[in-house]
């Protein structure tokens, strides 16, 4: 990226100036290495979506932000609905509510070591992932209207888990304002088979280690040691995401020009929030987003089944489960002002702080869990949500993971899917994925080094590094 | 020499066809499409599924043919090898052929979400040839 064009006002935030159609300034969260390497787009795009109507105080970007689909993937940005604010089914994205979720499992390195292999296979053997993979779960029409409106409540209700898990997940596990009538047949259609799969490309389920606590107190707030094993499972809203999110930014692209909104790029397409098609959305988006929930609390159960037909002491519990593609409505405060807002996150995580009357009691006094994944065979981190009152920054958001430094097919150039694993596995990191090709596209290098982007994050005040957790099984789709 | 190809895109991919026609470029950017997933070479087009799609422009056009290819692969739990397009104005009719994933073989590399609006173009080449192309999302 040429810096020339940036303002540098700290160590990591850099500023484009509010000029022509920006309607606010674009705001970058980044180390000066991190800015350095990111692409061009990144800053087309933030600049862009600065110049969507009813946009409130900056267009951000996070330390892992890239090129993506209208909005950056690691772009931030708040709508008013009382200044003819919009919503963008791209700032939302195709996967609608992807997310990750991590559990602790009660156990230790030694539990694992012993069992290694064939908790792999286990696991690997009962999670459905990848093409062609199907779920056992059918569900009746009524049923699928159900799940779209109770989310992992609904979940919880059929037997996948417990209360407990409840209040471990944003909204409680179930967006209220979900409206399953807004969900064409036609994505009802394609996720009938997908109830607790897994999908594939960079979603994935590892049992990880903790490595190293580097926050003390908020690490036994969230009952981490060093050494616990961990599980994480990242996974979206499935073919029903999918679907939507193509419906609706076609309908959005193609109706724009009659809400008098000029699209500096057809991929922003959006609605006012106080539009039919706004409201239409948002319902099928909360819908989406309890689907979302919905498979990882599915994918959970099949998890704990897995690791007791191995592992019969294991206790699965959920620390917490966030999503990173989400738009969500909520209240902060500007220039002293409390102000109802919807906050788009693309690629980016909530990070409420200290305090915060959303959170469960056992993080009220750390923050929120900001579950942030690493590439296939580095590192992946737990953060701690750090905004609070006069102190938020980026309508509380932060990184969501190391973020794509390369193409994939620049990846597939450079590695073998069949060296990685070997090399992978001389590591003691077991991958299990029906392509090797996948896996090529997922090497570890065609990402960048979440450690600089966790790091970047917590020194511009985003959230806090707690943990460092290291693979060592990986399942891919 | 294909008359399909990928460019670079951070995230995900691009998929890119070329032609005499619009429709053959319409083909190739179906047979680029399953080169995402799979060795196109490697489906047999054993079961034809029938398309029907509309829309505004030509290039809300391929991206509608994509999506709608990306739906019946992903309900049918299929991958296509071959195809017919015929574009009438607005309207596109097509047919195409293909298997059931059978993931020993086709060891499918990833699932591809939806065709996108980024670098989406329908245009004549210098040349001559037709070119359709968008990023997929993976």
């Amino acid at each position: 990226m040429d810096l020339s064009r940036l303002e540098r006002r700290s160590e990591v935030e850099w500023v484009v100036p509010q000029s022509g159609s920006m309607r606010v300034p674009a705001i970058i969260y980044a180390s000066e290495q991190l800015i350095a390497a990111m692409d061009d787009k990144v800053y087309q795009q933030a600049t862009q979506v600065a110049m969507l109507p009813g946009i409130v105080q900056a267009s951000y970007a996070m330390p892992d932000a890239h090129w993506g689909y209208g909005f950056p993937i690691g772009g931030v940005a708040a709508f008013d609905p009382q200044e003819g604010g919009v919503v963008s089914a791209g700032g939302v994205g195709f996967d609608i509510s992807c997310g990750v979720r991590t559990l602790h499992t009660g156990l230790a390195l030694a539990d694992i070591e012993a069992v290694k292999t064939r908790l792999a296979d286990t696991l690997y053997a009962r999670i459905p992932a990848g093409v062609g993979s199907t779920g056992d779960l059918r569900l009746s029409a009524q049923e699928m209207d159900e799940m779209l409106g109770g989310g992992a409540r609904w979940a919880v209700a059929r037997g996948y888990g417990g209360m407990a898990d409840l209040e471990r997940i944003e909204e409680g596990g179930c967006m209220v304002r979900a409206d399953p009538a807004q969900v064409s047949e036609r994505a009802k259609r394609r996720q009938r088979d997908e109830m607790g799969t897994l999908g594939s490309g960079n979603h994935y389920l590892e049992v990880q280690k903790v490595t190293r606590i580097l926050d003390a107190s908020r690490a036994a707030a969230y009952g981490l040691n060093e050494g616990d094993i961990v599980v994480s499972i990242h996974c979206g809203s499935r073919g029903l995401g999918h679907q939507i999110g193509t419906e609706y930014l076609r309908e959005m692209a193609i109706a724009a020009p009659e809400s008098g909104i000029t699209l500096p790029d057809r991929e922003l397409a959006c609605a006012p929030l106080q539009s039919d098609l706004g409201r239409r959305y948002l319902g099928a988006m909360g819908a989406a987003i309890n689907c979302a929930l919905a498979n990882r609390q599915i994918l959970t159960e099949l998890t704990r089944d897995a690791f007791h037909e191995v592992l019969p002491h294991a206790r699965l519990q959920l620390l917490y489960d966030v999503s990173h593609n989400t738009c969500k409505e909520e209240t902060h405060d500007v220039d002293g002002q409390p102000r109802r807002l919807f906050v788009h996150r693309k690629g980016a995580t909530r990070a409420f702080g200290p305090g915060h009357s959303e959170l469960p009691s056992a993080f009220r006094e750390a923050g929120q869990p900001v579950l942030i994944g690493g590439s296939m065979g580095t590192a992946s981190y737990i953060l701690a949500g750090m905004a609070t009152t006069g102190s938020e920054r980026a309508f509380a958001s932060a990184c969501h993971g190391a973020g794509r430094s390369m193409s994939r097919h620049e990846a597939l150039r450079r590695w073998h899917g069949r060296a990685l694993v070997d090399d992978l596995a001389a590591r003691g990191i077991l991958i299990r994925c029906p392509s090797l090709r996948g896996v090529a596209e997922e090497a570890p290098q065609a990402y960048k080094d979440v450690t600089a982007v966790v790091e970047a994050s917590e020194q511009a005040g985003l959230a806090r590094v707690v943990a460092r957790l290291e693979p060592l099984i990986c399942i891919k789709g | 020499m294909n008359n399909w190809a990928h460019f670079q895109h951070g995230a995900d991919i691009g998929v890119r066809g070329f032609g005499a026609t619009r429709e053959e470029a319409f083909v190739q950017a179906a047979i680029g499409l399953t080169a995402v997933i799979t060795d196109p070479e490697s489906v047999a087009a054993v079961f034809p599924v029938t398309i029907a799609c509309q829309a505004p422009d030509d290039e809300l056009l391929l991206v509608d043919w994509l999506n709608a290819l990306i739906f019946e692969m992903s309900t049918r739990r299929m991958l296509f090898g071959r195809f017919e397009v015929v574009i009438s104005g607005s309207e596109l009719e097509a047919t195409a052929w293909g298997e059931a994933v059978d993931v020993a073989r086709h060891h499918p590399a990833v699932e591809v979400k939806g065709a996108t609006y980024t670098e989406l173009e329908l245009s004549r080449q210098p040349d001559g040839r037709w070119r359709a192309q968008c990023v997929v999302d993976v």
